[in-house]
């Protein structure tokens, strides 16, 4: 096995910040003395991943997800532990690690608002020093998948916000990158959009070999891009695997669907019953007792089809945190 | 990489920024114009204060005439023009909303954006107030005792100027890092400016101690020097002296800059945005 593109051993970050009660009285206190508290946002996460992996990072809002991106990227000191990134220690920022690496956040921006996004790329060729046929190349691959064509025209202030958001993808992309970071892509975009640039993360870790490590809030994103997943919590490893298996793991219950004739049927029996529509039962029942379930139900009813599904992953990870101890 | 190499990689950024900052300035082209009429109303406003009570009190203020002051002044406002710089109304909205990231990201020192949007935009700007310049001076008549020499220490004085004053500027700015009591800080710095970079009076006109201040403070080397020099208002050794004085402030500020850049960024990547 190669040596990994991404290592952290026991990374944490805490953070001091300023407690600040309410009122007149604490304000002024607080121009004295602060009192600073404790906040900490990663607790001594330890992974790799290797060259070309496609990553998906979980975890709910304040997990410490953002944490520990900005601090592989750089952007962030720790404040215990170990991370290494291509073999650069990320937060030296060492031009030659720099280079090799992006960071796209979803709720930021780095094309300059009112020109061209095209005139942004042509800055950001100068500021990693492209030569320009490479520069070339890599433009017109990115405006083939994103189909940038009309936008690159455009001031970035007249674009739609999933159109930025290509253009900020393209933008953070022009230099190769070998390790991508992404932070909640597609955020706010529609569905027709998140799956656009889905398609796009596939295909240029297809392409490139980049290491992607990504933060989505929409399962959709991780379950077509992640075969693995790292699930985080309070800053700390909930889970570190496939995703078949993290919902293994933590669903106790199975759904069967079940349709009958119409919806007078009591199958309250058989397990707890969400919902009934034009005689179409959803049933859910422990995981060990499924068989027996489907069994009983088709030998009992007059049954006309019948399916069994994992919940859905949504509902997975919802369990995870709040099964997870606080 | 190679030092040329450096240098070559730093001049493209200068002028693809050049590009970027110029199809921006396009895009205000009203609030620029508000923006350069406010440059030209400041000085303009001294001008005609000082006009009108050198003439009430016999043709002469400290050495300055009417015509003299009409000099000064549009000196003034053309080494005011060339020195300028707006970072420091900027980086606290860098620091808080997060920018400044994207700026860490590069492998590239985020000075050098900010150095080449500078010029870029004095590039367009400048032309424009050399014209009003020149229309002011047949109005004001100024009077200036040009020489040679004077003309030519100009030049290397006004790039000084231009350095210790971005460089500075630019330090203040950090104290985003820091507060967020930014605008506290500019408006003590303003004031200071004003008084003893020469822009509400020339400095000859100030109390001795004044002047003394002035000399080991960096102010006047930002602004009051260079237009005293080109006005042929300084001896040859005077000239010499602010010169040297420039020098020292350009390594004192490039020092400053670095450390303070430095601490700025440990306090950014300790807290984050």
């Amino acid at each position: 096995m190669s040596e990994p593109a991404i290592q952290l051993h026991e990374l944490c970050k805490t953070y001091r910040v300023a407690e600040r009660e309410s009122g007149m009285g604490a304000a002024m206190r607080s121009l004295f003395h602060r009192r600073m508290q404790e906040v900490v946002a990663v607790d001594g996460l330890t992974f790799d991943l290797v060259p070309g992996e496609v990553v998906g990072f979980l975890g709910p809002n304040g997990a410490g997800k953002t944490t520990t991106l900005k601090m592989l990227s750089g952007l962030l000191h720790p404040t215990g532990g170990e991370g290494k990134v291509l073999g650069h220690i990320p937060w030296k920022r060492e031009h030659a690690f720099l280079r090799q690496i992006t960071l796209v956040m979803g709720q930021r921006n780095q094309l300059v608002w009112d020109i061209p996004a095209a005139d942004s790329f042509e800055l950001n060729r100068v500021i990693y020093r492209l030569p320009k046929a490479d520069y070339r190349r890599t433009l017109d691959e990115l405006t083939e998948l994103l189909e940038l064509g009309p936008l690159l025209k455009k001031p970035v202030r007249n674009l739609s916000l999933g159109e930025r958001m290509k253009c900020e993808i393209a933008a953070a992309l022009l230099h190769r990158p070998q390790v991508v970071f992404l932070d909640e892509p597609t955020i706010g975009l529609d569905v027709t959009m998140q799956r656009r640039i889905r398609t796009f993360i596939a295909e240029y870790n297809h392409r490139t070999g980049a290491t992607v490590l990504l933060t989505s809030h929409y399962m959709a994103d991780v379950e077509a891009l992640c075969k693995r997943v790292i699930v985080i919590h309070h800053g700390r490893l909930l889970f570190d695997g496939d995703l078949a298996d993290l919902v293994q793991q933590f669903t106790a219950h199975k759904t069967i669907v079940v349709q009958l004739e119409d919806c007078r049927a009591d199958l309250h029996s058989y397990g707890e019953v969400l919902n009934c529509e034009d005689g179409r039962f959803t049933l859910r029942v422990p995981k060990a007792k499924t068989a027996r379930v489907t069994e009983r139900l088709l030998a009992d009813l007059p049954v006309i089809d019948l399916l069994v599904e994992d919940p859905p992953i949504e509902e997975v990870i919802d369990q995870v945190f709040t099964q997870a101890p606080a | 990489m190679s030092v040329p190499d450096e240098l070559r990689g730093l001049l493209r950024l200068y002028s693809q920024q050049f590009k970027t900052t110029f199809a921006s300035m396009v895009q205000y082209r009203a609030s620029l114009f508000i923006w350069m009429i406010a440059q030209v109303l400041e000085p303009l406003v001294y001008l005609i204060v000082w006009s009108t009570v050198s003439n009430g009190s016999g043709g002469s203020v400290g050495g300055y005439t009417a015509q003299g002051f009409a000099g000064y002044y549009l000196a003034l406002m053309l080494v005011n023009q060339v020195t300028y710089t707006w970072v420091m109304y900027e980086y606290e909205y860098r620091v808080r909303q997060g920018g400044l990231s994207f700026a860490l990201l590069k492998p590239v020192h985020p000075i050098h954006s900010d150095i080449s949007d500078n010029l870029s935009s004095k590039l367009v700007t400048l032309p424009i107030l050399l014209v009003v310049a020149g229309v002011l001076a047949v109005i004001f008549r100024p009077t200036a005792a040009l020489s040679l020499w004077a003309a030519l220490a100009f030049i290397p004085a006004l790039i000084l100027a231009f350095l210790v004053r971005f460089l500075l500027e630019w330090t203040l700015a950090l104290a985003a890092f820091w507060t967020t009591r930014v605008n506290a800080i500019n408006q003590v710095y303003f004031i200071l400016m004003l008084f003893l970079a020469g822009q509400i009076a020339p400095l000859t006109l100030f109390p001795h101690w004044i002047q003394i201040l002035a000399d080991i403070l960096p102010f006047q080397w930002m602004l009051g020097f260079p237009v005293e020099l080109v006005l042929g208002r300084l001896t040859q050794i005077q000239a010499l002296e602010g010169l040297a004085a420039q020098v020292v402030w350009v390594i004192i500020s490039l020092v400053l800059v670095r450390l303070v850049w430095r601490a700025g960024v440990r306090v950014y990547s300790a807290v984050g945005a």
